[in-house]
């Protein structure tokens, strides 16, 4: 038992002839390696904001005062022709529509891509247990894809609109979930499926009379949780390329000064919508996965 | 085994299996009908339209081939050979592709397989196997075609152009140039550019230019010099994709520590167990909700105006999102600590201080660094979008090549590096996560 207390290191024992010894020289040890760590850690840090201080165009320090003089011009301008704001908020609704649109479409897409291939990549439930490496790679593949390389050179093909912009998050989130829901179905309980094995059930039958309903809370929980990510990431798109209410954010900050009650407009939808999105998400993730432990 | 059963009990069963059913069906109709709806409101069938699927051929092509251009200037008869058409591939005078040779005014293109173009002063002439000699002569500036009829439709003749597209390559003639388009496998120029003095050469001449071969420039060795002329390439500039992929992984590791740094007092500000005072802790966790509801957009485009483009005004962006992530994160796994280590460390006299040193953070550790370094790796791919907002690492370098439309091969490349950098990172920061929390 006194071994375990040591650690994993199996050849390197203290000299336990002198237990006060070797316990002060074994604190000793782990201060050094904490400090080692320490120092580096800072050092890092420190040399990395020198550095990315002196690549920017603008420095910290003469950047700093600044931080807040867009915010306060936007909002003045906002304040004084505050009273436009509701028709703006209402006039941007469909192109919030449209983000949330294709946040919902990517995420639906993505999820039942998902389900496939985490169905086939885990171990115990693989229709073909050779190509499981297959599948865990092409989902690591999709995956590290960011979203806006796809998207951009989608747009070149397709033109703009928002279908680039669901089949790059689609793709994303395919991966994405896969990998969660993979690890969720390597806990699923084996017998149902063995039961429904033996009477005869194929392989799509017993996935889907004897996983899917073991899995489905924390899958719809992994998939709301997504659904919040991929809002973002659909109005980001949008100002990168084409597209709902991002798009529109953008052609409000390149006008500049004179539509900045839009981009406030803008900004407020944004920021309730997800604000909104987060809140609902997380009760309903609560609820599932503690009904799931029930 | 008809053991009598209640029909209440029968009844419940029974409509709990239509229910069911119901369920099974309305589901995937209700999806269905979303899907529907979203095609319409997509407008799928526009889109089928307006696709440019010739546009897709050009990338596909480009992402493995290059081309070359054999253009003769009909003016005043200059010959320039270029590959991608580009000023920084063109060969210098005097130089050419071993399949381009001139003699006098005369110039003949082998495009292999008996493909064969010739410019001279009467005009140019495409030998095609299989079909015959297409001859082209300008006739009052204008070309006039003659080839055996039926003239095929892979030749298009125009008032003011003629144009060849073959597999072998594409030939144009126009009133102020003829142009042929070599394509061929590969990324070419990827080590050296053509006005280097290693360009062409051999692994083999290399290794013995680097090891004995004489100095080509005497100021200094010549693996030297290869390092240089590679890490200044004009076509593919190597040396500013490494920093440009050094400077987005720059942003995702500042931004993920400095939030983690910043996050972790917050948190135990906004713990119920650590924080008593209830409208404090509120407020702190409102904070949190806030910086994460502004979406890391909105944070991006309000400090790129103050700090301009660049790494740091992402990193800080990257920062303030993670901020109110890992405040949220942290205080959750605060209140979920077990109190009797805690009250262990505060039995033997130990401060408020050292009771969350040695008390809270071993217990918290492995939560929090399972959290940092998973936001450490997604944060990489925020930089890359992050970096094409703010313009600085490699989304810029992406997006600038892609908005020229038709550096394809160099989107192909970045998109290459992307997808490593992310992996590398995935599997750096999973292999980390392994020997910190498995090891402590």
């Amino acid at each position: 038992m006194v071994d375990v207390a040591f650690g994993p290191e199996q050849g390197q024992r203290p000299d336990l002839s002198n237990t006060r010894e070797a316990y002060l020289d074994m604190v000793r040890r782990k201060r050094m390696y904490g400090g080692i760590l320490l120092v580096l850690f800072v050092s890092l840090m420190a040399s990395g904001w020198w550095l990315a201080d002196r690549r920017n165009a603008g420095g910290f320090w003469d950047g700093l005062p600044q931080t807040l003089d867009f915010p306060a011009e936007v909002l003045s301008e906002a304040w004084t022709n505050r009273a436009n704001l509701p028709g703006l908020l209402w006039k941007y609704v469909p192109a919030l529509i449209e983000t949330l649109n294709i946040a919902a479409v990517a995420t639906l897409l993505g999820a039942l891509a998902a389900m496939a291939l985490s169905l086939l990549a885990t171990r115990g439930l693989a229709r073909w247990p050779r190509l499981i490496p297959v599948f865990r790679r092409s989902m690591d593949a999709l995956r590290a894809i960011p979203e806006i390389v796809i998207a951009l050179v989608l747009i070149y093909v397709l033109g703009g609109g928002p279908v680039p912009a669901v089949i790059a998050i689609a793709l994303h989130t395919g991966g994405a979930l896969g990998k969660l829901f993979s690890e969720v179905a390597e806990n699923a309980d084996l017998k149902p499926i063995e039961g429904l094995a033996s009477v005869g059930a194929n392989w799509s039958q017993r996935m889907w009379l004897g996983v899917i309903p073991q899995v489905a809370p924390n899958w719809l929980s992994y998939g709301l949780l997504r659904f919040e990510i991929n809002v973002r990431a659909s109005a980001i798109l949008g100002f990168v390329g084409e597209g709902g209410i991002g798009y529109d954010l953008k052609l409000a900050m390149q006008w500049g000064q004179g539509r900045y009650d839009e981009v406030v407009a803008i900004f407020l939808l944004l920021f309730l919508t997800i604000v909104l999105i987060d809140r609902v998400s997380d009760h309903y993730r609560h609820k599932l996965v503690k009904g799931a432990m029930l | 085994m008809t053991t009598a059963v209640s029909p209440a009990l029968t009844d419940a069963v029974t409509r709990s299996f239509a229910r069911r059913t119901r369920w099974t069906f309305a589901i995937p109709a209700a999806i269905i009908a979303y899907l529907a709806y979203a095609a319409i409101s997509f407008d799928l069938a526009g889109l089928a339209q307006r696709a440019r699927f010739d546009n897709a051929a050009i990338l596909l092509g480009d992402f493995w081939s290059y081309k070359t251009h054999v253009t003769r200037d009909n003016r005043t008869g200059r010959l320039e050979v270029a590959i991608e058409g580009e000023t920084k591939g063109t060969y210098p005078n005097g130089m050419l592709p071993d399949w381009v040779t001139t003699s006098g005014t005369t110039t003949t293109i082998d495009l292999g397989a008996g493909n064969v173009v010739t410019y001279d002063d009467a005009g140019a002439r495409f030998v095609v196997p299989g079909y015959g000699t297409i001859d082209i002569r300008p006739v009052d500036g204008k070309p006039v075609l003659t080839a055996p009829a039926p003239i095929p439709d892979w030749i298009s003749v125009d008032e003011n152009k003629v144009s060849v597209t073959t597999d072998a390559g594409r030939f144009s003639y126009a009133r102020s140039k003829v142009e042929t388009f070599r394509y061929q496998p590969g990324w070419e120029l990827w080590f050296f550019t053509l006005d280097s003095p290693f360009y062409g050469k051999s692994w083999g001449q290399l290794l013995a230019l680097a090891t004995t071969g004489d100095r080509i420039d005497p100021a200094r060795s010549n693996l030297g010099y290869m390092v240089s002329e590679f890490w200044t390439n004009k076509m593919w500039r190597h040396g500013d994709v490494v920093w440009a992929i050094f400077e987005t992984v720059l942003m995702a590791f500042l931004g993920t520590m400095t939030a983690a740094l910043v996050a972790l007092p917050l948190g135990f500000l906004a713990a119920r167990n650590f924080m008593p005072l209830g409208i404090f802790r509120a407020a702190v966790r409102r904070i949190f909700d806030f910086l994460r509801g502004v979406d890391g957009l909105i944070w991006t485009i309000i400090l790129s105006r103050a700090f301009g483009p660049g790494p740091m005004t992402g990193a800080i962006a990257i920062a303030i999102t993670d901020t109110g992530s890992f405040g949220k994160m942290f205080s959750e796994a605060l209140e979920n600590i077990d109190e009797k280590q805690v009250e262990g460390v505060k039995s033997t006299g130990a401060n408020s201080l050292q009771r969350a040193r040695f008390g809270v953070i071993p217990q918290i550790m492995p939560v929090l660094l399972a959290q940092v370094l998973y936001y450490l790796e997604s944060n990489t791919r925020s930089a890359t979008v992050i970096g094409a907002i703010v313009g600085g690492g490699i989304g810029l370098l992406l997006t600038q090549a892609i908005i020229t439309q038709k550096d394809w091969e160099e989107v192909a490349y970045y998109m290459v590096l992307i997808v490593l950098m992310v992996m590398l990172m995935d599997s750096l920061s999973g292999w980390l996560r392994r020997k910190l929390i498995k090891g402590g």
